[in-house]
């Protein structure tokens, strides 16, 4: 608790962090990754599937299962309250009580792990008596409907099952449920993938919203990068398990470093300006050659 | 060089509630008309009732009322007709992971309809044939990738494999289901730009069905808003994304991810 | 693909007992011919000792296990090929033909079989081994018919049934060869299981008394040590075998079904030992390497 980096104005730091797949050969899932997280920042963490992002994400939470492992690094956790947790140090009940209650996630189609014969109040309030022992039953209550409304769910829905909600109204009940204890941190891994336009920009308003109100930084990953330009303050770009690109969302989208970001800001035609002209210009093979097929497969292929 | 009209086109589904029967309007007086050479999107949110659309030009399913006119005729429902009516119309589903059957090779995927289209009897014909489609996707080597099986491609191989399927009996008018959504963001553009190589080349007339507005703008030449199963704009694609005139067109706009319009905001609050 | 110890376990004892069914009729005597020798103990002549009227055991095993497996075979064929016809075809064409065909399935499935037996083994003076076989194939495909129904179901909504329909294919083809090819594992899984289940349905009807009059099978040769009071004059060599055989061959069996299980489900595979054994090679390398992080 010496010098903490709580009162600078950083939640999360992580340093020269690694994830390996074991297996009969080794795969470096995240390679030497260093971050830090400002305290209320939504931080946007961009790449294509088979990145990292997600399993970056996982070992932050220490939710990676074997064989997965975390190799090197440490992430460390700066509350507000002004003390320093090591994510790795801890174990067991201890990092269970951490998770919901200062880092939380919420996952791509989380609304689906919702369990379909308990009342959304019960799952609610499981989270309460869990880690809130102490508050009344009454108070309790108070709180789910407080939280369902906070996401902009009406207070009547607490006496739904999950099945009578639709997918945008369950999501957003799985990000009540991620805010019941006011956490310091939320990670968000595709929480609108699987949602439609118009409901994932009401579920990103909201979360710009309630960042704004209570004060706690996201991590949002996604594959998405106009999305995370619109909603992240900085953006870090992710390819084979390094972060390839980190700066403010202005400057990746107008003056971005590394090629591989050009190539997936151009991946994106614009909506409204020219970019994007281009498809009905012609063929353009380097776009192709972009996939090319791997002919090193030829002999396994070839053989089976 | 074909054109496919669709006229008042209904899809009712009875869905079993207990005892009684609920009637579902997926899709509800929808008409427009599909040319060589040219595109329309057919742009909506999931449930809207553009996929089932699809499904009825496709005759997967039965349409309630409304026509469809193929060359200026009616469409057969079964026999020789409905093989013209196969030869002409083809499709790309939009998931490269189930519209390949994992059992077979890339090879049987595209000798099959080569041959049940009179493209070929031989398996020396086929072979070639099925060649000279995956060159025109620009999967080469050629002969290395007819024998692989479909998970032995990446996703944008396959669809690209897909589109080489649809290719194969000759046909005139193309319907592309949200053909890149399930692809890597990277390797999209690539095919949609193939896509629209190979319209180019065959004079194909093509319906891309999709939610992405900024792919539809670009991709093609007519916009069709789908809303609950009805089509509650059309119009020139830049006429439609730059000017809307629906609310529900303009809503999409709104909710549709726009860095333009976000750092234009942070410039101005310097 | 490799092949997996449960796998090879499985497949030598049901080619070892099948192939003893193929084969040792041909050398062994006549299972019925009746001696003054009785109750016999193995050794002086007849390898697995006399019955009690002085029969060969191991010329009644021979038969016997040849009359199992034929049944079972048949049983397991006819079980497979009705559950495929009702539960694929009626799936795949939907409709009035598959409320039909489910409805059946469903009233063959509460059917029960030794009851069927009894009331058909009251009319029928002279049951041969075909009727039996015949009975039990009746009784037991409706439950493989379901879960073949289910599959169908989902396998016909994947986007490469409709992109064959798109390609002008013929709905039999499209049956033959798009689907039919990955439900092959399954319908393997279901061959198995039914023949483990004929086996063990027609032992039981013989046991009892109902099984086919004139031929051999282990159930038969139960029946006929438990009539001769084998049990309490402790002849072990006789009702022993038979016992044997049924369980060393149903354990094969499921061996050879699990391993096809794991071939289906590879989530499955990954449990197996083969898997495990690769993994407490990896385990350390975690310990190790979460030590060193630490």
């Amino acid at each position: 608790m010496s010098t903490s980096a709580g009162q600078t104005g950083t939640v999360l730091t992580v340093e020269d962090f690694s994830v390996d797949y074991l297996g009969e050969t080794t795969v470096r899932a995240v390679r030497h990754v260093d971050l830090s997280l400002g305290r209320g920042e939504i931080l946007g963490l961009a790449g294509e599937s088979g990145c990292g992002k997600s399993t970056l994400a996982y070992g932050l939470t220490r939710l990676l299962k074997p064989p997965a492992v975390i190799s090197s690094g440490r992430a460390v956790f700066h509350s507000r309250e002004g003390y320093d947790i090591d994510l790795g140090a801890l174990h067991g009940e201890d990092l269970r009580a951490f998770r919901w209650d200062k880092i939380s996630m919420v996952f791509q189609g989380a609304m689906n792990s919702l369990n379909p014969v308990i009342s959304i109040r019960a799952q609610l309030e499981d989270i309460f008596s869990t880690h809130r022992p102490e508050l009344s039953r009454a108070e309790r209550r108070q709180r789910c409907g407080d939280l369902l409304e906070r996401v902009g769910v009406d207070r009547d829905r607490l006496r739904s099952y999950p099945h009578e909600l639709s997918g945008g109204m369950r999501q957003r009940v799985m990000i009540a449920m991620a805010m019941a204890l006011e956490p310091q941190v939320m990670i968000m891994d595709e929480p609108t993938t699987a949602l439609d336009v118009v409901v994932q920009r009401e579920i990103l308003l909201e979360i710009t919203r309630l960042r704004d109100e209570l004060g706690f930084a996201v991590v949002f990953i996604t594959h998405d990068l106009p999305l995370l330009l619109e909603i992240s303050d900085r953006i870090a770009v992710m390819r084979a398990g390094e972060i390839t690109e980190l700066g403010s969302a202005a400057q990746v989208y107008s003056q971005p470093e590394h090629p591989y970001t050009e190539q997936l800001l151009a991946s994106f035609p614009s909506l409204t300006g020219q970019r994007g002209d281009f498809i009905r210009a012609g063929l353009d093979e380097r776009l192709l050659d972009l996939d090319p097929v791997r002919v090193a497969d030829v002999d396994g292929g070839a053989s089976r | 060089m074909s054109t496919l009209e669709v006229r008042g086109l209904v899809k009712n589904y009875h869905l079993k509630q207990g005892w009684r029967g609920r009637r579902l309007v997926a899709v509800n007086d929808v008409s427009f008309t599909l040319e060589p050479g040219r595109t329309v999107a057919l742009v909506g949110q999931s449930g809207s009732g553009k996929s089932t659309v699809a499904k009825l030009l496709l005759q997967l399913e039965r349409s309630s009322a409304g026509e469809i006119l193929l060359d200026g005729s009616p469409v057969a429902r079964r026999g020789r007709g409905l093989a013209q009516y196969r030869r002409t119309v083809q499709m790309v589903f939009q998931d490269p992971f189930a519209s390949l059957n994992p059992y077979h090779s890339i090879a049987h995927h595209l000798a099959r309809p080569l041959r049940l289209h009179g493209h070929g009897r031989t398996a020396a014909e086929l072979e070639e044939g099925v060649h000279r489609l995956l060159e025109r996707v620009r999967l080469t080597p050629a002969d290395v990738v007819a024998r692989r099986r479909p998970h032995e491609l990446s996703g944008g191989q396959r669809q690209r494999v897909a589109i080489a399927r649809a290719l194969a009996p000759g046909p005139g008018i193309l319907i592309a289901d949200e053909p890149v959504s399930m692809l890597d963001v990277s390797i999209r553009l690539g095919v949609l730009n193939l896509l629209a190589e190979l319209q180019r080349e065959e004079n194909l007339g093509v319906l891309y069905i999709t939610h992405d507005l900024a792919t539809a703008r670009h991709f093609s030449d007519e916009i069709l808003v789908m809303y609950r199963g009805e089509i509650v704009e059309r119009g020139p694609s830049d006429q439609v994304i730059l000017d809307p005139q629906h609310d529900y067109t303009k809503l999409l706009l709104q909710a549709a991810p726009n860095p333009e319009k976000r750092l234009a905001t942070l410039r101005s609050d310097r | 693909m490799a092949l997996s110890p449960k796998l090879a376990v499985g497949l030598t004892l049901c080619g070892g007992i099948a192939l003893f069914g193929l084969l040792g009729p041909l050398f062994v005597g006549d299972p019925q011919r009746v001696d003054n020798i009785g109750l016999q103990p193995p050794g002086n002549g007849h390898l697995l000792g006399t019955t009690q009227t002085g029969q060969d055991v191991f010329a009644q095993l021979a038969y016997a296990t040849r009359g199992s497996l034929l049944i079972g075979v048949v049983v397991g064929l006819l079980a497979v090929i009705l559950a495929a016809g009702f539960g694929i075809i009626g799936a795949y064409i939907g409709g009035w033909v598959d409320e039909g065909f489910s409805l059946f399935s469903n009233v063959m499935l509460v059917l029960p079989g030794l009851p069927l037996m009894i009331v058909i083994s009251s009319y029928v003076q002279n049951k041969g081994i075909w009727l039996v076989a015949g009975v039990l194939a009746l009784t037991s495909w409706a439950g493989g018919a379901r879960v073949l129904r289910a599959v169908t179901l989902s396998l016909r909504s994947r986007d490469y049934i409709s992109a064959s329909r798109v390609a002008g294919e013929k709905t039999w083809r499209i049956l033959l060869v798009e689907l039919l090819p990955n439900l092959v594992p399954l319908l393997a899984a279901m061959f198995v299981f039914a023949v483990i289940g004929a086996i063990l349905g027609e032992a039981g009807l013989a046991f009892i008394g109902l099984g086919a009059g004139g031929s051999w099978t282990w159930g038969t040769m139960l029946f006929w040590a438990g009539n001769g009071l084998a049990l309490r004059l402790g002849a072990l060599w006789w009702f022993l075998p038979p016992g044997l055989l049924i369980t060393v061959f149903g354990a094969g069996l499921a061996m050879i079904n699990f391993s096809i299980d794991e071939i289906i489900n590879p989530k499955l595979r990954d449990q197996t030992r083969r898997a495990r054994r690769r993994w407490s090679a990896s385990k350390r390398q975690i310990a190790a390497t979460e030590e060193a992080t630490r």
